[in-house]
């Protein structure tokens, strides 16, 4: 099959939506002739215009409350955050309308929207533009969380999300957009909420978000070599998310490492490993949970030191041959 | 003119400065030497030098991404922010800033924020601080155009003005934030108007001519330390270089570009230093090689400062 980027895919998946639905818009900062920061969006303006890839001025809170009230007035805004780390200028209209006003109305408003953001560190643009914040949305009722790992999720992903009729916070790496894997020409969902088993094996279960699944296959080939066989779980989407898939793996296994790249306390492993306890697979584990996160510093500069902050393959290695033993 | 002959000769030996640091790191940066992008103010060195120059050494900066000019204004050591951009554990930040977060709280540099418009509502609670205090000290809150659009701005102006603080809201108005045009991010002529709307003054400044920036400044500078609340000036330049690292340019014509280079702020200075008999040529370039050789010793402080420990990481999170 044809390869393409993470960051192709997503931009195949917009142009397709876009073409199937004209209610369907572009807007934030930069994305029309600069092509997003990332140049995800680069081409697109030649194709849909001004008004459908609507770059805007620097204001994070008016491009989600102008998402919003375009959402449930017919439109299906895919909004663009160019940094995770400036969606905290943007919360108020996400966390306290967007994700309430469904429930809040008696179920009867609509929010189709998706909000597109980078997350991620490994750039060198430090403390203020480095975060992967995601597991504060998956706190907040009304919202979904996605976090595509490979360019065939990322499409996938993201057409599902700009058909769901709720808000959706898709989280993209700055560090996955030049990665490349199969991706089909034509449309496809993938659902959300629904995991997917990155690479099967027998003494541990790895479970990872983003490109800590891309660092969890370059460990998970080295372990092979000394005889650990490795199984990796993507969640894809944090919320909702598939508990069925992960619970079965460690029934499986035994064993379970969660990694990801976000800080440690407070981030969502703590809740992969809450759901794991809770279940029926605690009865199966055969050594304690390990997680592995970001240090709780904010994103130094220094390469080494950015390096450090966060789980490096060396890191997966080292944990899974400390579970196993070896 | 109020100012004295030394310190015209400072004013345009610190534009010196800064050109030539920027140019320095940019060129390290095609090496590969400076890790992480950066936004260099070639071409807009007069706003900061102008700027800076009108406050006293006590007062308050904060700067922006683009922030370079501002710190070397505010009288930083040129070797600590080389160390710096090189990650080293000498530089201003311990390496653990960069290009973008250059804080010397000692000159009154309260720092660079990567967040657009991050720093201005931080200046009216440096503001209330002084006034609160009774110092007398005021603070210069630099951001650009693309900030002026945030509702930070806004409720930031508001604040400063009913509680008359003695704030300089200065909009380095350089026609673009990242490939935005002003022309097309805002629906007036001059953001300096918006201060109308807040009830204090609002003044547009050629942004490249360093008196005139300089005036405009010392003018709001006196009427905040007389109790009298906050300004805002625009200051129009124009940014040379591409916004950061990933900018193609691809937003705005070469032609654009070749006039507003003509428009050099350091070279019509120096030009009117020299018909004022202030300089000579030959005085000139001995400021300009002066410039240059502190950059150049700068660069190796860098290269023999050591690395930031990855023992101490977590050092400094917390005080
Ligand atoms: C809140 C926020 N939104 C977006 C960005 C990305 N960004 C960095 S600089 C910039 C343009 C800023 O324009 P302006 O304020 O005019 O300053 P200039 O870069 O022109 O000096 C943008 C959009 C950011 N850093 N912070
Ligand atoms: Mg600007």
């Amino acid at each position: 099959m044809r390869k393409i980027t993470y960051a192709e895919a997503i931009r195949e998946a917009l142009r397709q939506e876009m073409r199937r639905d004209e209610n369907i818009f572009l807007i934030g900062e930069d994305l029309g002739i600069y092509g997003g920061a990332f140049g995800v969006t680069r081409g697109l303006i030649n194709e849909f215009g001004e008004e459908r890839v609507r770059d805007t001025p620097i204001s994070e809170l008016a491009i989600v409350g102008a998402s919003l009230g375009a959402a449930i007035t017919g439109m299906r805004p895919v909004a663009e955050i160019m940094f995770m780390d400036f969606i905290t200028l943007a919360m108020e209209q996400i966390v306290n309308q967007a994700a309430k006003m469904k429930y809040m109305f008696g179920g009867k408003a609509k929010v189709p929207m998706v909000i597109r953001t980078p997350a991620g560190s490994g750039t060198g643009a430090a403390a203020q533009h480095s975060q992967s914040l995601e597991a504060w949305f998956t706190h907040v009722p009304g919202l979904k969380v996605v976090m595509p790992s490979t360019p065939y999720d990322a499409k996938g992903l993201l057409i599902s999300s700009i058909r769901d009729d709720n808000p959706v916070i898709f989280i993209e790496h700055k560090l996955l957009y030049k990665t490349t894997g199969e991706v089909p020409e034509e449309e496809y969902e993938i659902p959300l909420g629904v995991a997917d088993i990155k690479r099967k094996g027998e003494d541990l279960t790895i479970i990872a978000t983003s490109i800590m699944v891309q660092r969890a296959i370059s460990a998970s080939k080295e372990l092979e070599k000394e005889g650990i066989s490795v199984e990796i779980v993507d969640p894809r989407t944090l919320k909702p998310y598939d508990k069925k898939t992960i619970i079965e793996s460690i029934k499986r296994t035994g064993k379970v490492i969660i990694v990801h790249e976000a800080c440690k306390t407070g981030g969502f492993g703590a809740e992969i490993a809450a759901i794991i306890s809770e279940s029926e697979s605690f009865d199966y584990l055969d050594a304690p949970i390990r997680r592995l996160g970001g240090l709780d510093i904010p994103i130094p500069y220094n390469r080494n030191l950015e390096k450090n902050a966060v789980p490096q393959i060396e890191d997966i290695i080292k944990a899974a041959k400390e579970l196993i033993g070896k | 003119m109020e100012l004295s002959r030394e310190k015209l000769i400072d004013m345009l030996g610190k534009m010196y400065k800064i050109r030539f640091f920027e140019e320095k790191v940019d060129y390290l940066f095609s090496l590969g030497l400076v890790h992480g992008t950066m936004h260099l103010s070639i071409g807009q060195e007069a706003v900061a030098v102008g700027a800076v120059s009108a406050l006293k050494s006590d007062d308050y900066i904060l700067s922006t991404h683009r922030g370079h000019g501002h710190c070397i204004a505010k009288g930083a050591d040129i070797n600590l922010m080389m160390a710096e951009f090189l990650g080293k554990e000498t530089g201003y930040c311990r390496g653990r800033g960069g290009s973008m977060h250059i804080a010397d709280i000692k000159s009154g540099n309260l720092g660079a924020t990567g967040v657009v418009g991050g720093g201005i509502p931080i200046s009216t609670g440096v503001g209330l601080s002084i006034k609160m205090r009774k110092t007398g000290q005021v603070v210069l809150c630099f951001f650009g155009d693309g900030a002026a659009n945030l509702g930070a701005f806004h409720e930031s102006l508001n604040l400063a003005a009913i509680w008359k603080l003695p704030v300089i809201f200065l909009c380095e108005n350089n026609m673009y934030g990242m490939s935005m045009s002003v022309k097309k991010a805002v629906a007036i002529k001059d953001i300096a108007k918006r201060a109308d709307s807040y009830g204090f003054p609002g003044e547009v400044v050629d942004g490249n001519d360093i008196l005139a920036v300089y005036e405009f400044v010392l003018k709001a500078v006196k009427r905040a330390r007389k109790g009298e609340g906050p300004s805002l000036i625009e200051c129009k330049t124009y940014r040379w270089k591409g916004h950061s690292k990933s900018d193609q340019n691809l937003y705005r014509s070469k032609e654009e570009i070749g006039s507003w280079k003509k428009k050099c702020p350091i070279r019509r200075f120096k030009e009117k230093l020299i018909s004022k008999d202030i300089l000579t040529e030959e005085k000139v370039k001995v400021i300009e090689e002066d410039a240059k050789n502190i950059i150049e010793k700068a660069v190796d402080f860098a290269n023999n400062s050591p690395e930031p420990s990855v023992e101490e990481i977590f050092e400094g999170v917390y005080s």
